[in-house]
């Protein structure tokens, strides 16, 4: 279970780019994330993996609190969070199947992953994976010869490759064609119920966080302002998290304030 | 059409405003007259100017024919200058890593190691290889070490210098994914950067190689082993004919070095 309470995020001196926000993601569930670009999506997501430092509040991932982690404790805690990339941030010259490992590479030694002996088990995984997303082929491919969505398969399968307790996509398909990132977003949502895995989604278009996910967050400004099933997201749910500018919002908060 | 160019159809665009115009020939000006002022300040003898193409083809007529006698002592030299340029440059490359890891912005770990791996770099690259030999001569005595040293030290810094960019030019993203995996300083570096500046690092090894091969065949005017030795040799001595001999010689090596690396740039690239 992931628990977030009270988190906020100041990026230097002016205003917080997440006010106090609290979020709780149970069990297995596919959760998605929307609200127009500079409402903290972005930032919320990477305070939980820790790549965005929280100034504050807490965020408990199956009781180990997140917030206060340094060193090897922090990486230890990392391994068990897969994250998935809008750019997919695949090392591109590397081949897939080094892509894919670099996944567990939290888990093995210095050694086996400068050598590129990889633990048995991790390479039997590895392929059993890559067979599930339809990339096994491609094992001896470098990085940069794949097409978009066969690259964000490779960050799926590396993301996996973590045997992560959740998974955090940050605007997985943003980059893709329209067909590629309805397989995508579906394989999302397959993985998350064969491996039994709580998915945390940013996501852009409404129509497919409506149609792949289990429940909608809607954030505007720093703030949770819509939290329900996909059904219960009406017109003026919409126009409510989607209305005005992070600009606008900035004066009229200044102005209340 | 033509209503929209009369109503707001202008044509009077310029580039340069007349003051900006006006600058830019003052400027064209003054570079001018700093040419003209440097040529005279300095004592060009003339006659010496004019003279010089009898003064060439009298050089000429004095190498003709180049003196292949000595050859197997030139052949031998340049071996070493071979030597000599290979070795630095494999020294200073491996040397260049860790400095290049200092003094690049994002992988450096605080900012008194990036100071001194942007100190090291300077002070590399400041000094020429002519000048590291001097001192080394002066410290190891003449010979081949000396040699080595100069072109190590000086490499250093050519080889560091670039590689740091390289690695600060680096697309980050990659290195942010597999930080979130919870791997290690030292795995990020081995898996997204390293994979990221080897295309460079070849490069750039093999274009110093290739410079290093040309520098070397100086260093023995000032002692420090090679070709050069027994050129100024043969200079001081009026050999004129081995003179020629020997240039030819290094022309050669040259060439053969630029085809080698020309081969092994299009082989890794």
């Amino acid at each position: 279970m992931l628990k977030i309470s009270d988190l906020v995020k100041r990026y230097g001196s002016g205003d917080p780019v997440l006010k106090n926000l609290d979020l709780t993601i149970e069990g297995e569930s596919v959760v998605s994330i929307i609200g127009s670009s500079g409402a903290g999506k972005s930032t919320l997501l990477r305070c939980i993996n820790r790549l965005v430092e929280p100034t504050s509040g807490s965020i408990n991932l199956n009781g180990t609190e997140l917030t206060s982690l340094r060193g090897k404790n922090l990486r230890a805690a990392r391994r068990k969070i897969g994250m998935v990339f809008q750019g997919f941030n695949l090392v591109d010259r590397l081949t897939v199947m080094e892509n894919v490992q670099s996944g567990r590479l939290g888990y093995i030694s210095t050694w086996s992953a400068v050598t590129r002996r990889y633990p048995k088990e991790d390479i039997r995984r590895a392929f059993e994976l890559m067979e599930r997303v339809g990339i096994a082929q491609y094992a001896n491919t470098r990085a940069d010869q794949l097409s978009g969505g066969e690259r964000q398969r490779v960050g799926v399968v590396r993301a996996l490759m973590q045997d992560p307790d959740i998974l955090l996509a940050d605007e997985p398909t943003a980059s893709l064609d329209p067909k590629t990132s309805e397989q995508i977003m579906g394989l999302l949502r397959d993985l998350a119920g064969e491996l039994k895995l709580p998915v945390l989604i940013n996501i852009h278009n409404v129509t497919e966080a409506k149609e792949y996910t289990d429940r909608i967050v809607g954030m505007r400004y720093g703030r949770i302002i819509f939290d329900d099933v996909p059904a219960q997201l009406d017109q003026e749910a919409m126009d409510q998290i989607y209305a005005g500018s992070p600009h606008a919002d900035r004066a009229k908060d200044g102005a209340a304030a | 059409m033509t209503t929209l160019a009369k109503k707001f159809g202008r044509d009077d665009w310029t580039r340069f405003t007349l003051r900006q115009r006006m600058t830019r020939y003052a400027v064209i000006f003054g570079c001018a007259l700093a040419i003209a002022w440097a040529l005279t300040s300095i004592e060009v003898i003339w006659a010496w100017v004019w003279g010089a193409p009898e003064q060439i083809g009298d050089l000429f007529g004095r190498m003709y024919p180049p003196d292949p006698s000595n050859l197997e002592t030139i052949l031998k030299v340049l071996w070493d200058t071979v030597n000599i340029a290979t070795f630095a440059t494999t020294f200073a490359v491996l040397l260049s890593l860790p400095v290049a890891y200092i003094a690049a912005q994002n992988t450096t770990p605080n900012r008194a190691t990036l100071w001194l791996g942007r100190l090291i770099l300077v002070t590399s690259r400041s000094v020429n290889t002519i000048i590291w030999a001097l001192l080394f001569v002066a410290i190891f005595g003449p010979g081949v070490v000396a040699g080595i040293l100069a072109i190590m030290f000086r490499s250093i810094g050519f080889v560091g210098k670039l590689l740091g960019e390289a690695i600060e030019e680096i697309d980050k993203r990659p290195v942010e994914a597999l930080e979130a995996t919870g791997a290690s300083r030292f795995k990020v570096i081995a898996y997204a950067i390293v994979p990221q500046v080897m295309p460079t690092f070849w490069a750039v090894s093999i274009l110093r190689w290739d410079i290093n091969l040309r520098e070397s065949t100086v260093l023995g005017l000032v002692g420090a082993g090679g070709i050069g030795i027994i050129l100024q040799g043969a200079i001081d001595t009026f050999n004129w004919p081995e003179v020629a001999t020997i240039l030819i010689a290094i022309i050669v090596l040259v060439i053969i070095g630029e085809i080698i690396s020309a081969f092994l740039r299009r082989r890794i690239l």
